[in-house]
């Protein structure tokens, strides 16, 4: 089984340590893991800020870069949902404008053996104990495109549950959005940040000192506001909680 | 009460004309601490609710395709069913008139008005007259409406616009409705009772009673329907008060202005939707007014019954693959009540009688693209697809938004009225263009890519925690991560990779 990475554009420039942290933890499962250099961007921020044009070479670059994998993973459920979700649209539109072509072929195939990657460890690699220990108070939330597009339900708490000396706490509201929503936040900031407020104020109450999903972005709007706030909460990415054991603990 | 076709002077009507883009409006709303908290009390109250009503059907899913279904069968066949239901609305006694848009209806509506030789009427409940603008509309040719739905009255009374599509006040709490009912029912008709108070049971009553007299009294009334029956051409009318049903059972004429999306082909298909909305709007089993009429009826109801079939942008969104799903909708609210954005901005940024995510995705396809309202609808959502999770017909308002700020950004054909035309690009998002083109070269070529993020790496005790211009949207509420020092893919090369700094080949672009 040969699996690729996509690490995603945004772990790549600013959460490396996320990327790092899912190469450990799969490589302490025993699967060899590869990272294609080609990888780039899914298109996410173009396609749903209305750039579907944009998103296209994006999605050609990605099925390219993993075109010799039989599963990728990724820690980022918004990105794999753009996947997921939407590349079988561009390659439908692109065909309904005339330039099908080899589309629906790459979208299809990018689809198929693509796995965020609680998925992959619970679906795929069907294991919720990944021997993992983190001695701290955590919170968790649920992204929107984790919960509502990928459906990805219980798995994420799944694989927390049996992370050894952790303490999970809910949130108030856990469902509701954090207010990101990308492109949302810099066009709608009144909204974006009343949002955020609401949800960093949920989080701290938990009195958990830190607060984990599957999505870097997210947490990227949300702990730039708890920090703001002067939050005790950090944020921290799944995998880097999966990947700590009582040797290299956080 | 000649001439006086406003209580408050002139034609002072609340109008949603001229408002501006959303952002700027909701920068408003949410620093409004009590509105905000009048509508997180409301809609959260409502939204655990409805989960419960739709968790008691195990066959709720199904039910909901099957509503999807209905509509989307009846929509690609509007022309045949629309038909069926003239003919048989007109074998009933019934007369049908065709408004194409705003003004025709309006005008339609105020001459079978005039006609009656009557100045006044009374109002169900209708989003449709709300969208046209009607009440002005008659109020400049001398005819008073008077809304007799409880939160209508209180938006008609306190000269505001409705923000919510089931409950138009929910922007009000009691203590301004209290307010609103003693300082303006007098100038509308029977005062409010002398010391009232702001408990519900005394709110409601005075309301009847100013209402009562309306009804025995006023011989025209207006109202939308929920759904038009093309089999028989029957109209449905689903409330809770009974207000609705006193308008449609005790005046002479009877003028329903209903937009044409809301036909369904049969009996069988009604009783689909029966059961979706009140569930979904009300958290009901059912409403408890379910008003239906078929034209007139010898010695019972209304002598004369007018239907005025509403296009005003609808066969033209009808022409729109991805965002014709809009029409589905059966304006039950689920959406707004579980919306994040909504909840914040409240309905009136939205600048329409259709707020919330219906509103971002239906008002700029009736209106077309037209201002700058209208182009920023469809970036008022975080797409977080709670919308979507909740609607009856399985509209995906997420994935039309997207569809629509496409249009918004890259411009491209749409309909209006009837002929398809190229529209160009948003002018205010041409430096945004930009910037996405030169990302997006950025990210299709790695080897720059990995050379930006060096060249920031090594700058990174330079940046500012506080960014300039389009940045401090960003910056003012929340920090920005820190650079690191390594990228991933850099780190992977050098730990990973062979000599050549890669396991896989790289590309030399
Ligand atoms: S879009 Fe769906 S959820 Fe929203 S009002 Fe219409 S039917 Fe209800």
């Amino acid at each position: 089984m040969r699996v690729g990475l996509f690490v995603t554009c945004v772990n790549d420039t600013l959460y490396p340590r996320t990327g790092q942290a899912v190469v450990t933890l799969l490589e302490r499962l025993g699967v060899q893991v590869d990272f294609p250099m080609t990888q780039s961007c899914c298109g996410q921020p173009q396609f749903n800020t209305g750039y579907r044009h944009q998103a296209e070479p994006l999605m050609r670059r990605y099925a390219t870069a993993f075109q010799d994998f039989d599963h990728v993973v990724t820690p980022s459920a918004s990105c794999t949902a753009m996947i997921r979700d939407n590349y079988p649209r561009i390659a439908a539109k692109a065909a309904a404008e005339g330039r099908g072509g080899t589309m629906s072929e790459a979208a299809a195939g990018a689809v198929a053996k693509t796995y965020e990657l609680t998925e992959f460890l619970v679906d795929v690699l069907g294991v919720t104990d990944v021997g993992a220990y983190f001695p701290h108070t955590v919170t968790y939330h649920p992204t929107c495109h984790g919960l509502r597009v990928l459906g990805l339900g219980d798995r994420p708490l799944r694989l927390l549950e049996k992370v050894r000396g952790i303490e999970l706490r809910k949130p108030a509201g856990a469902e509701e959005c954090c207010g990101f929503g990308g492109t949302f936040a810099v066009k709608n900031p009144a909204v974006s940040a009343a949002m955020g407020a609401d949800k960093a104020r949920a989080l701290t109450e938990t009195g958990a000192t830190a607060v984990c999903a599957v999505d870097n972005s997210c947490l990227l709007h949300i702990g730039g506001t708890l920090a703001r706030d002067g939050s005790a909460v950090r944020p921290v990415h799944i995998a880097e909680i999966l990947a700590c054991t009582e040797g290299s603990a956080l | 009460m000649s001439g006086a076709v406003s209580p408050t002077g002139g034609s002072a009507h609340a109008t949603y004309l001229g408002m501006p883009a959303f952002p700027r409006a909701a920068a408003v709303s949410t620093r409004d601490s009590g509105l905000r908290a009048n509508l997180r009390r409301a809609t959260h109250t409502i939204r655990a609710k409805r989960a419960a009503a739709v968790a008691e059907l195990d066959d709720w899913e199904r039910l909901r395709a099957a509503g999807a279904a209905i509509k989307d069968r009846t929509l690609r066949h509007l022309d045949h069913y629309l038909v069926r239901l003239e003919e048989n609305v007109t074998r009933a006694g019934g007369t049908v008139h065709w408004a194409a848009d705003a003004a025709e209806a309006n005008r339609i509506v105020t001459e079978l008005v005039r006609a009656t030789g009557e100045r006044e009427v009374v109002k169900v409940k209708s989003m449709v007259t709300q969208e046209i603008g009607l009440n002005a509309a008659l109020s400049e040719a001398g005819i008073r409406a008077y809304e007799t739905d409880l939160a209508e009255l209180i938006v008609q009374l306190g000269d505001d616009l409705p923000s919510h599509i089931l409950v138009p006040a929910i922007h009000r709490n009691r203590g301004e409705i209290r307010d609103i009912f003693r300082d303006r029912m007098a100038q509308w008709g029977r005062p409010a009772p002398e010391g009232l108070t702001d408990r519900p049971a005394d709110l409601a009553e005075a309301a009847r009673l100013h209402l009562r007299e309306k009804f025995l009294s006023i011989n025209v009334a207006i109202s939308g329907a929920n759904f038009m029956v093309a089999e028989t051409g029957t109209l449905v009318v689903v409330e809770s008060e009974g207000n609705g049903r006193m308008c449609l059972t005790l005046p002479e004429t009877l003028i329903s202005v209903v937009g044409i999306e809301k036909t369904v082909p049969t009996w069988q298909d009604l009783e689909v939707f029966l059961q979706l909305l009140p569930r979904s709007s009300t958290a009901e089993r059912m409403n408890p007014y379910t008003s239906m009429w078929t034209g007139t009826t010898a010695e019972d109801g209304p002598r004369a019954f007018h239907l005025v079939l509403l296009d005003n942008g609808r066969t033209d969104t009808l022409a729109d693959r991805t965002g014709r799903q809009a029409l589905r909708c059966i304006r039950c609210s689920a959406c707004l009540n579980v919306c994040p954005v909504y909840e914040r901005a409240g309905g009136h940024a939205y600048g329409s009688p259709y707020p919330g995510p219906i509103g971002a995705i239906l008002t700029p396809q009736l209106r077309g693209l037209t201002s700058a309202l209208e182009e920023s609808l469809p970036f008022a959502s975080s797409l977080c697809g709670a919308c979507y999770e909740v609607c009856p017909v399985a509209i995906d308002i997420p994935e039309v938004l997207v569809h629509l700020r496409e249009r918004v950004v890259e411009g491209g054909e749409v309909t209006v009225r009837g002929t398809r035309t190229v529209i160009k690009p948003a002018k205010r998002h041409a430096a945004e263009r930009a910037l996405m083109r030169t990302a997006g070269w950025v990210l299709d070529h790695p080897a720059a890519l990995r050379h930006g993020q060096r060249l920031a790496a090594r700058t990174r005790r330079f940046h500012p925690r506080r960014l300039p211009g389009p940045g401090r949207a960003w910056t003012d509420t929340r920090e920005l991560p820190r650079m690191p020092a390594e990228s991933f893919r850099d780190w992977w090369a050098r730990t990973r990779g062979g000599p050549a700094g890669t396991r896989s080949r790289e590309q030399a672009s």
